[in-house]
Parts: C-alpha cells; sequence; structure tokens
C-alpha cells in the first residue's frame, strides 16, 4: 500500500486561527456576553455518601438579581441515557463530594455565588470509602475503560517465571491526576421554541448534541469553534453541561453561562485514576524474556465504573512466550474517572519500562539492547504482523543522537558542581485507529472548496492540517480550501480523541475530495458538491497499527536537597507522516511536557476522611510551568505507512507523553542509585533512601 | 440592593465608564460587563496568568485585581497592543513561532511577554539574574523561562513561546 502524493502535507502551514488567537478573538464557549445572560453558579454537596434531606433555597432566592435556584425537587426530568453522571438534580442520592444538588442563575457572578452560598442542604449521610487501598477489595471490571478485556494470558507466565533464571519482580504506583486544560469547562445554552442552542467547550460537538438530544428528547444544536485545550476531560459530557442545559430549560429564551471554576475542575469533570501495577519479568541472561506479568489494580468509582487500561500497552510491546496482562478495580465514593491523555499506556508504561530497566540492571545489560532483544516479529499476543513498528529504529537514531553511549551504565557516577547526573530510556506505544461516523462535504463556491465535517480543534491544529489533507486530496493549494468545523451545523465528526482525530475525520475528506472529482473533474461549476462518509480501513483487521516512541532523559539531582532537574528530553518517534512538522512538533513536546509533569508534579490528593482532592487549585496541584522546562526535542524517523489511512498518519495527540515518567525514573535511578517506583518522584523519597547519601 | 460604584477605565484605547459591585474584578468587569474576553479566567486565582494585561503599562493578573481600584487606569489586553489595527512584536513572534497551541492561555501570554521584555529593559532581575546589582539584564532563554513561568500553558508550547520571546526581545 502506498500513501497519497503530498504537496502541503508536511509542510509547516501556520495555524489559520492564529491571528484570533494571539489577540484573543477567538471565540470560547464562555465568552458568550449576550444581553441578558444569566450566571449559573452551583451548589454542591459536601458529604461523599448519602441522601439528601432537605433543601432551604428562601434566603437564596430572596437576594436580589436571582433569578432562579433549581433543585432535584422543581427540575426538569430528563431521560436516562444510561450514563449515572448525567442523572443530574433528579434525586436524592449523592455519589460523590462535589456532585451539584442545585443551581443558582443570577445577573450578575458576584450574586450568583453569594447566593449559592445561601442554599441549605441538609444530608443523611452514609459510610463512604474515598481513599485507594490496592489492597483493599477489588473486583474485576467486565471491560477496560478502552473497551478490551480486563484479563489476557498466552503460555503459563507463572511456571516460566518460576523457571526464569533472572527475574525481576516489583510494584509501581502511579496517582490520581488531573487534566486541567486551561480553559475550565464552560457552557452558554438557551433554549429557544423548544430547542437547546448550546455553545460547548467540547471534543466533539456531535457527541455532545447526541447526549443532550437523549437526555432533553428534543432538538440540540451545538457549537465549539475553539476548545482552550480537552486532554480526555471534554469528550463525554460531565454533570456541569447537563447542569447548565437544564437550568436554562427553566427561563426560556435567557441565556444561561455556566463557566466551572478552577476547583470545580478537581470535583466533576474526572481525573486519571490511580494505579498500582505489580510487575513480574523472567528472562534468560541474554535478555530474551520468558514471561512478561503486568496486574493492575487501580481505582474506579462506585456509581460508574472508569478502569484505566494500565495493563494494555504490555500486550504488545515485547515478545515474551509466557505472558500475562489482568485488571481490577477498587470502587470508590468518588466523581468517576475518564479518559486521560493517553489512558493506559501513560500510566502503565510507568510499570512496564521501569521494570525493563530494573531488568537491565539485573542482567547488567544496557537497557536499550536489552528492549531490542525482545522486538517482536509480530503482536505477540494476536499474532498480527505491524503496519510498521519503528521501535528499535527509534531507539537506535534516539540513542545517537542523545549521546547514550558516552555514558557510563552504572549508576552514580556523575557528580558535577553538587548535583548528580544521570541517563534513562522509556518506550511507549499508542494505537492508530480510524473511528468510523464521520461525514465530510465538499462544496466548490466562488472559487474555492469549502470543507466542511464537525470535527474539533483542541489546540491540534485541525482546522490547519485538514486544509493540508483537503488541498493535497483535490489536488490544489490551501489558498483554495476553506475548512468549516466545530459545529453540529455541519455534516457529523467523529471526536477528537484516541489520537484519532486528524486520521478519521482526514480519510473522510479524503474519500469525499476522490468523489468531488469523479463528479465533477478538474474544473467543476460553482454549487458543485460532494460528501462522503468515514471509509473503512480495509486493512484494519489484517495488521496491528501503533505509533511507538522511544524516550530519553538526562536529570540532575542536588546531592543535598534532592531536587530533581530535567536538562534535557529526547523523544524519537514512529509515527507515520507528520502532517505539520510545526504543529505535530509543538503537540509530541507537549506531550513530553505531560510526562515531565507526570514524573515530578502531578498528584491529586484526597483526603479519606471527606472525599475531597485537597489541592484543588494550580497553587496545589503543580504542572510544569515554563522554567520546568529546558532542553526538549522531538524528532521522528522516517515512516511509510500506506495501512493506517491514505495520509500515511499515525495519530501524535497522545504517544508524546507515554515513556516519559519512566525515562525520567530510570535517569534519576541511574544519577542517584535510588529506585523510585511510584509518581510523582519527589525530593523525599530521595532523601528519606539510605541510598541516596 | 447592592451598592455599585462608577469606574471610568481607558481599555484599550477607549474610555469606557461604567458602574461595579465593589466585589468584581478587573476581570469581571472587562470580559462580563464589558464584553471584552481577551483576557481569559483560568483559575480565578492569579495561580494561571491567563487573565493578564497591562494596567498603566505593566502586567497585572487581572483576577486579582479589584476594579474599583483601577479608576482612571489605562487597561491594555492582547487585543490593543497594536492600535488601528496593525501588528505588534510580540503577537508577530507569538505566530511566527508557533507559540500556542489551544490558544486560552496566549493573550495573557502574550501581555505577560510584553510585561516582562519591558522589565528587562528596565534593569529589573529575575530569579534567573546571576547579577541582581547590574543595570543590564540580557534575556537569554533561562531568563525569559523563568518570567514567563506565571502564566501556565498547559498544551505545554513553553519551547516555543520562550522563542517567540526571544525573537520579540531582539527586536
Amino acid at each position: 500500500m502506498t500513501t497519497m502524493d503530498a504537496r502541503s502535507m508536511g509542510t509547516s502551514v501556520r495555524r489559520i486561527e492564529g491571528p484570533d488567537k494571539v489577540t484573543g478573538t477567538a471565540p470560547y464557549a464562555g465568552d458568550t456576553v449576550a444581553d441578558g445572560t444569566l450566571v449559573l453558579y452551583p451548589v454542591q454537596a459536601t458529604v461523599a455518601r448519602g441522601e439528601i434531606t432537605a433543601i432551604d433555597t428562601s434566603a437564596a432566592t430572596a437576594l436580589p438579581g436571582v433569578a432562579a435556584v433549581v433543585t432535584h425537587l422543581d427540575a426538569p426530568r430528563l431521560a436516562d441515557d444510561g450514563d449515572p453522571e448525567h442523572r443530574v438534580l433528579q434525586g436524592t442520592t449523592v455519589h460523590h463530594r462535589g456532585q451539584y444538588v442545585a443551581a443558582v442563575l443570577a445577573d450578575h457572578a458576584e450574586v450568583a455565588a453569594e447566593a449559592a452560598r445561601l442554599v441549605v442542604v441538609s444530608y443523611d449521610e452514609a459510610p463512604s470509602t474515598t481513599g485507594f487501598d490496592p489492597d483493599g477489595g477489588s473486583y474485576t471490571p467486565s471491560a477496560l475503560g478502552n473497551g478490551q478485556a480486563p484479563d489476557s494470558v498466552v503460555g503459563d507466565p507463572d511456571a516460566a517465571l518460576a523457571a526464569a533464571p533472572v527475574v525481576v519482580k516489583a510494584s509501581y504506583a502511579t496517582p490520581m491526576e488531573h487534566h486541567n486544560p486551561m480553559e475550565p469547562h464552560a457552557t452558554t445554552a438557551t433554549w429557544v421554541d423548544g430547542r437547546a442552542i448550546v455553545h460547548e467547550a467540547s471534543q466533539g460537538a456531535d457527541l455532545a448534541r447526541q447526549t443532550l438530544a437523549t437526555l432533553f428528547d428534543a432538538e440540540v444544536e451545538v457549537s465549539s469553534p475553539h476548545v482552550g485545550g480537552g486532554f480526555g476531560t471534554k469528550g463525554f459530557l460531565h454533570a456541569g453541561t447537563v447542569l447548565a442545559v437544564l437550568a436554562a430549560r427553566t427561563v426560556p429564551g435567557r441565556p444561561v453561562r455556566f463557566a466551572l471554576g478552577r476547583r470545580q475542575m478537581f470535583e466533576t469533570v474526572g481525573y486519571r485514576p490511580a494505579t498500582v501495577q505489580h510487575m513480574a519479568l523472567g528472562a534468560e541472561a541474554d535478555g530474551r524474556l520468558d514471561a512478561l506479568v503486568h496486574d493492575v489494580v487501580g481505582a474506579t468509582a462506585r456509581y460508574k465504573e472508569f478502569v484505566e487500561p494500565a495493563g494494555g500497552s504490555s500486550r504488545s510491546m515485547y515478545a515474551a512466550p509466557h505472558r500475562r496482562t489482568s485488571h481490577r478495580a477498587v470502587p470508590l465514593d468518588l466523581d468517576a474517572p475518564t479518559y486521560m491523555r493517553a489512558p493506559g499506556e501513560a500510566p502503565g508504561s510507568f510499570g512496564l519500562e521501569c521494570a525493563m530497566d530494573e531488568l537491565a540492571v539485573a542482567l547488567d545489560m544496557d537497557p536499550i539492547e536489552l528492549r531490542v532483544r525482545n522486538e517482536p516479529s509480530v503482536h505477540p499476543e494476536n499474532g498480527l504482523p505491524f503496519s510498521s513498528r519503528g521501535l528499535v529504529e527509534c531507539l537506535r537514531t534516539g540513542a545517537e543522537r542523545f549521546g547514550w553511549s558516552t555514558w557510563d551504565r552504572a549508576p552514580r557516577r556523575r557528580l558535577v558542581d553538587g548535583w548528580w547526573h544521570g541517563v534513562g530510556v522509556g518506550c511507549g506505544t499508542f494505537p492508530a485507529f480510524r473511528m468510523p461516523g464521520s461525514t465530510a462535504e465538499i462544496t466548490f463556491t466562488g472559487g474555492r472548496y469549502v470543507v466542511a465535517i464537525g470535527a474539533a480543534d483542541i489546540g491540534q491544529g485541525a482546522r490547519t492540517v485538514l486544509t493540508q489533507i483537503a488541498a493535497d486530496a483535490l489536488g490544489v493549494d490551501v489558498g483554495s480550501i476553506e475548512v468549516e468545523i466545530g459545529s453540529t451545523s455541519l455534516p457529523v465528526g467523529s471526536i477528537a480523541g484516541g489520537s484519532a482525530g486528524t486520521a478519521s475525520w482526514g480519510s473522510t475528506v479524503v474519500e469525499a475530495a476522490d468523489r468531488f472529482r469523479d463528479k465533477y473533474g478538474e474544473d467543476p461549476d460553482d454549487g458543485d458538491h460532494a460528501d462522503a462518509a468515514t471509509p473503512d480501513n480495509p486493512w484494519a483487521e489484517e495488521f496491528a497499527m501503533a505509533a511507538y516512541v522511544a524516550q530519553f532523559a538526562e536529570v540532575a539531582v542536588h546531592a543535598d536537597t534532592g531536587e530533581i532537574r530535567v536538562p534535557r528530553l529526547l523523544g524519537t518517534f514512529g509515527v507515520g507522516r507528520i502532517l505539520n512538522p510545526t504543529l505535530g512538533r509543538s503537540q509530541l513536546q507537549g506531550g513530553m511536557v505531560w510526562g515531565l509533569s507526570m514524573a515530578l508534579h502531578e498528584e491529586s490528593v484526597v483526603d479519606p476522611r471527606f472525599g475531597e482532592v485537597i489541592n484543588h487549585d494550580l497553587a496545589g496541584y503543580h504542572i510544569a510551568a515554563n522554567a520546568d522546562v529546558r532542553e526538549i526535542d522531538a524528532q521522528w524517523i522516517d515512516e511509510d505507512d500506506g495501512y493506517v489511512n491514505p495520509m500515511g498518519a499515525k495519530g501524535i495527540g497522545e504517544i508524546g507523553i507515554v515513556g516519559v515518567a519512566a525515562a525520567i525514573a530510570n535517569a534519576t535511578y541511574h544519577a542517584t542509585g535510588v529506585r523510585v517506583r511510584s509518581l510523582p518522584i519527589t525530593c523525599d523519597d530521595l532523601l528519606t533512601d539510605p541510598a541516596f547519601g | 440592593m447592592t451598592t455599585t460604584i462608577p469606574l471610568s477605565i481607558t481599555v484599550d484605547g477607549e474610555q469606557r465608564d461604567l458602574d461595579v459591585d465593589p466585589r468584581t474584578t478587573l476581570l469581571d468587569a472587562l470580559r462580563e460587563r464589558l464584553a471584552v474576553t481577551t483576557p481569559k479566567k483560568g483559575c480565578d486565582h492569579g495561580q494561571c496568568g491567563a487573565c493578564t494585561v497591562l494596567v498603566d503599562g505593566r502586567r497585572v493578573l487581572s483576577c486579582l485585581t479589584l476594579a474599583v481600584a483601577k479608576d482612571g487606569a489605562d487597561v491594555v489586553t492582547a487585543n490593543g497592543l497594536a492600535p488601528d489595527g496593525g501588528s505588534h512584536p510580540v503577537t508577530e513572534a507569538f505566530l511566527a513561532n508557533d507559540a500556542f497551541q489551544c490558544g486560552y492561555c496566549t493573550p495573557g501570554q502574550v501581555c505577560s511577554a510584553v510585561g516582562a521584555i519591558d522589565e528587562a529593559r528596565r534593569g529589573m532581575p529575575s530569579a534567573a539574574t546571576a547579577d541582581l546589582a547590574g543595570d543590564d539584564v540580557v534575556l537569554d532563554r533561562a531568563e525569559i523561562a523563568e518570567r514567563m513561568s506565571g502564566n501556565l500553558c498547559r498544551c505545554a508550547a513553553y519551547v516555543n513561546i520562550v522563542t517567540a520571546v526571544e525573537e520579540a526581545a531582539s527586536r
């Protein structure tokens, strides 16, 4: 299979909406300022589990400027779409602290906030469990968050471990983490003649429309032209959107705006759940794996299951004749977890890639060589050939560029000006797939081709890259293309998620372009138009398709304080064709910074007495700031994969984060001789270890 | 009834008069009362920088500033840096270097960059400045990263932000 010819694809076309973004004039969902807009401020549960016994809204309602106070007693009824998170104000049961139990609508934000504080809610509190205990009661989920089976077994891994000459067994922990896009979720909703008109911060306007239409049994329009970051939390709708549309229904004709505060971003929009990963690797003296076991225990919510598929990448990364992955879930009385950038792969690669590093140490072998020796020729579980697999080339070229061979393999060798320096490697993968269900329409008008598809630009650059794809598919310059996205007034688009947005929408645009040319040739008339649905990938069942990365990190650890810095990060990626090098590099580097942030900063701390994230703001929950990022570089190998899609592009939204935390943890070991097996790695992890000195 | 207080400010070159609740922040006055939505609300606690504007030439967090305290002030947002609709070196550099992805923090980053470049020109040191007593601040990448660290970018376009500020500062 060959990929389509590229003229614009592969060049660094500037972001189309750039001028609007640098001047702040691009409209986000919370930027609606229509006259008569009511501001929504929520009342949230102060217990983790229980029943509401009474709500007194009299003081709030009496406050001048308050238009309405909506509670479960008078809220419009919603249809049940099967998602417990969407049962907003439909009953008395409290599933988690922070759950919305009422909404105040007022003319101004200050009044709405004050009125919300005046609502008195009484509860019959029930015993709750909100602290994650991996040894507590767990169960086997029916499916993982990505739909895969919770367990997989090949051969007899326990017997193979018992017989293996070299064995590494260790447990690794990853914490609860919150997405925290810079734009908190926001909804502006107006009901007009029984229709809901919704401006939503969404990774998929049509998914939002479908969900709301089902819940409200009404026609719904959703626009989402600009989205201030998503990272998974703006995919499936959360309670806040439902609350805004519900409250708006009580004041027909008036716009209602609910822009979540940062604190609510830790209470009602999901998170990456904590995991403990029990790894066991058995190998021959030459490094070849006999057995690979990845047993995961993860947190979920009692009222809504989501299980982080942390063992998923261990099913495909390395060859081993005997292997097992398993996932068990511990139910907690918390907000429901959800997809967060590289769900599964990000935490799972920490366990697997640190264990591989520990095995390399046990074997006294170069960790790169260990991985090369365990490169599978086909998918180790399902036996499918790979459409392309660049991991070894990524390791080799990355090592060369990074100067890997100049470092002594033994740990704790390089002390420079009071800082221990070390290097580490960690690898990763992320599936390349295509979502069905989009439609693209191409219309020739005024000498330009208007390409309409309900795609979402959440910062990845969909507008720009789809313009490039359309230009090449139609054989014209990018200046002849106008792409329209981000609204349900356009043909349906699948979501920006799963690193599959560009692959899915792009394949659809290419199909529509082919049909357009078949119908009208090279010289169309004004008004000519063609459309196409997302074509199935005929190779989807024939090949294993995924992106790969080798991440290299240098860390410096202060010998006295244990402060960890990351002076250098290099990611070498095998991700097919990069459609726009400038945008692609930025997205990959951004993912790598997420990995750095995961390694050293991010952890949501739940107070098990109350079920509350106590570091629920950006002062308490640290994400990487500018000065945390030193030298960071994303490179890619030449990879021509004609099986994934006509563009030859694998998704790049998530692969950037995968493997980074392991690379940093492994480099920290190399620098100091201290092995830290839980994230984030902080000074106290090092200072309290006798080996740190 | 809530007491309101008259306020007169200049926003992006335009004189604006309004009455505000004394609890209203400058950010909410701009966004909700004047429909100036260029500065964004990322945290409302002065922890992210998305609301950064220039007040009388200096960068401030508008979410931590009470509107009534800025009566008579000259407020400039990222949309008012270049009067007459022209371009500004900082916004140009952000565009040329792709110094953003989702764009939500960007108006704050742009204003912060304008402020940071001006502070460096006036010799104000930062935690990354070696010689605190010196007059000259060399705005190298470490200085820029330090001075721009009050503006979080979750897309983490930091590498390109530093390059953009470096380029704009050299003009």
